[in-house]
């Protein structure tokens, strides 16, 4: 497409001149024009693309209803007047506040109950090297690969067979299923970049396994830890399909699913109400994500070059 | 590396306990392994695997909410077999997963090989890239489903106020058609910053030495990323387009939160078509038949991207986190 634009591209030039075309010219010309379009103008438009749904979702929320529905008489990519009503209506008039909480404490307790469990389990893997540990890994890797919509019809009736339907401790208890994989295999890469001789040494100066965990290895992998359990925080706040099936009063639902189901009523959408509550469903994990980027970044690369 | 040589050098005191017979339980390893490994067994045994086996039970069977079924053989199947719906949700998902799988990683190799270039702000680009892929699918879709809406949709505002392309605003999720390509629209937007983030890791490992050895040898622009990117970069690309498959296949949140598999049933995939059966419907039997009729296809398509891609070992060795 740039050659079209520029016919004296250094891809033609080279086809003429074979291989006498030398490095320094080829470079100079790559800083012109040519990377403004070849770079920038599409990354710029990645970029646009990608956050458009956000502004709009943004721009909504804090739109006056007349505004809103009126792209004739208001520019509909401004706010000519902002309005928190729509937020107001949610914290105040729904029971938004609740979701949010238990949301909170769902995501909080399912991380702990999954973080924990990947650590002994990606130590033992890793580290304590007993035979069959590389089937148990690759199992653990399979257990990722099922996903939950082929088990939630199941689950559902085992939850209802515990007495735990309706039970926020329902979806602690299911989560780790696709959480404890993930952070086991994060983890086994983390333990495996700590030199086995610490350890040894550790062992050798009379510590036992147990303190060789607690006081080597673990402090050791604290950023493959936070990498872990800030991803599985994520995971859980987005998990939809669980909350959706096993919780069934309005005061127990997690934000995605409270917002589909109980913000969505009757033919005439709240649009206002709908984006206010999305964009604050949005907002805790978009700010965890703003501290720890490199984190989530490491532990996504990571867990697929595994 | 620093946190080792600290853990290093700082000595650390171990306190020689009294070899109690707890000590001792403790540092004998088969029992230790199988203490570090029976909640994570635990919790995927009675969670995962026995679910799965469950599932199939199920699917066996005419399980309906609150009432015990019995074993009714293959008939959920067979009905199944001449049920209309049942087949487009498969064809659907079929066609979902592929246009969208296609889309993610055209795009998504695209913004990765832009990615890495020298650009300024590179660090803020890649984080803010990573958003629609942070924030919870449910609600991004939301937002979507605000920007097809019949009457106030920005992009039918665009098209037809502001380009003046179309005199009507579109009907985006009014009819089959176009219903369906919102919806892979909608997937492929969530799914570029996964694969553009994986495979820009990927190619960040590819050592430039080996384009200059090109360029010196005179290889085009296309040539160099057809014989050095691509081939380093297939093991990376496998595990994601495996990944990325399966998620697609069985994706339900985007679906049922923008169409919830209407207009009529046409928008259905298996997975949203299962849980309308099941848990609305309550049907738990039918349910499961479909869900289970998921798996071959998720085993088809994992064997197929794993093994059809990605035969090569990944060649960064072992530190390459």
């Amino acid at each position: 497409m740039t050659e079209a634009f520029l016919p004296d591209s250094p891809l033609e030039v080279e086809a003429v001149a074979g291989r006498s075309i030398d490095v320094p010219e080829r470079l100079s010309w790559d800083s012109g024009l040519r990377r403004t379009v070849t770079v920038y103008i599409p990354l710029a438009l990645f970029v646009i693309i990608l956050l458009f749904p956000f502004y709009w979702m943004g721009i909504t929320a804090f739109k006056p209803d007349y505004e809103m529905y009126d792209y004739k008489k208001y520019n509909p990519f401004w706010i000519h007047s902002p309005t928190l009503h729509n937020i107001e209506v949610l914290l105040f008039q729904t029971e938004y506040p609740r979701w949010l909480m238990t949301t909170m404490g769902i995501a909080v307790a399912a991380t702990f109950l999954s973080v924990t469990s990947s650590v002994l389990a990606a130590y033992a893997i890793e580290r304590l090297r007993f035979r069959g540990a590389q089937h148990f890994g690759l199992a653990i890797y399979l257990a990722y690969l099922v996903p939950p919509s082929i088990l939630f019809i199941p689950l559902a009736t085992l939850i209802y067979q515990f007495g735990l339907f309706d039970n926020p401790v329902a979806l602690i208890l299911t989560y780790p299923t696709f959480l404890i994989p993930f952070c086991t295999w994060l983890l086994i890469g983390y333990f495996k970049s700590i030199p086995y001789e610490l350890e040894e040494c550790a062992l050798i100066d009379g510590a036992s396994r147990l303190q060789i965990l607690r006081r080597i290895t673990l402090p050791l992998a604290v950023p493959g830890l936070i990498s872990a359990g800030i991803f599985a925080f994520t995971l859980s706040w987005n998990e939809f399909i669980y909350a959706l099936a096993f919780i069934q009063s309005t005061d127990k639902k997690t934000v995605p699913v409270a917002i589909l189901t109980e913000l969505v009523t009757g033919d005439v959408y709240q649009w206002g109400s709908l984006m206010a509550g999305s964009l604050l469903g949005s907002v805790p994990v978009a700010l965890i994500y703003s501290f720890f980027v490199e984190y989530y970044v490491s532990s996504m690369t990571g867990a697929v070059k595994e | 590396m620093d946190a080792t040589v600290e853990v290093a050098t700082r000595r650390i005191r171990f306190e020689r306990q009294p070899d109690g017979w707890v000590t001792r339980l403790f540092d004998y390893k088969p029992f230790l392994v199988f203490l570090c490994l029976l909640p994570t067994i635990g919790l995927l045994v009675v969670f995962l695997t026995y679910p799965l086996g469950l599932g199939i039970w199920l699917s066996l069977t005419d399980t309906t909410i609150g009432q015990p079924g019995h074993f009714i053989g293959l008939d959920n199947f067979r009905d199944l077999m001449d049920d209309p719906v049942f087949w487009m949700s498969v064809t659907n998902t079929i066609f979902y997963t592929v246009v969208a799988t296609i889309g993610k990683f055209a795009l998504g190799l695209w913004l990765a090989l832009l990615l890495n270039h020298h650009i300024p702000w590179k660090a803020f680009i890649r984080a803010i890239v990573l958003l629609p892929w942070i924030v919870p699918t449910v609600l991004s879709a939301i937002a979507w489903w605000w920007i097809y809406s019949p009457q106030f949709s920005i992009v039918s505002y665009i098209v037809v106020d502001v380009l003046h392309l179309r005199s009507t605003y579109i009907n985006f999720l009014g009819t089959p058609w176009p219903a369906r390509w919102s919806l892979i629209v909608a997937n492929i937007w969530r799914g570029i910053p996964f694969v553009a983030i994986t495979l820009l890791a990927g190619l960040q490992t590819i050592s430039p030495s080996l384009y200059e050895a090109a360029l010196l040898d005179g290889a085009t622009g296309w040539q160099r990323f057809r014989r050095i990117t691509v081939p380093l970069l297939m093991p990376i690309l496998a595990v994601a387009l495996t990944l990325s498959v399966l998620f697609t296949f069985s994706d339900f949140q985007l679906v049922y939160a923008i169409t919830r598999g209407g207009p009529f049933n046409t928008t259905h995939l298996m997975a949203t078509l299962a849980f309308q059966r099941a848990i609305p419907g309550a049907q738990l039997g039918e349910g499961a038949a479909i869900a289970v009729s998921m798996i071959p296809f998720l085993i088809f398509a994992t064997l197929l991207c794993f093994f059809g891609v990605g035969r090569r070992k990944w060649q960064q060795g072992e530190a390459n986190d």
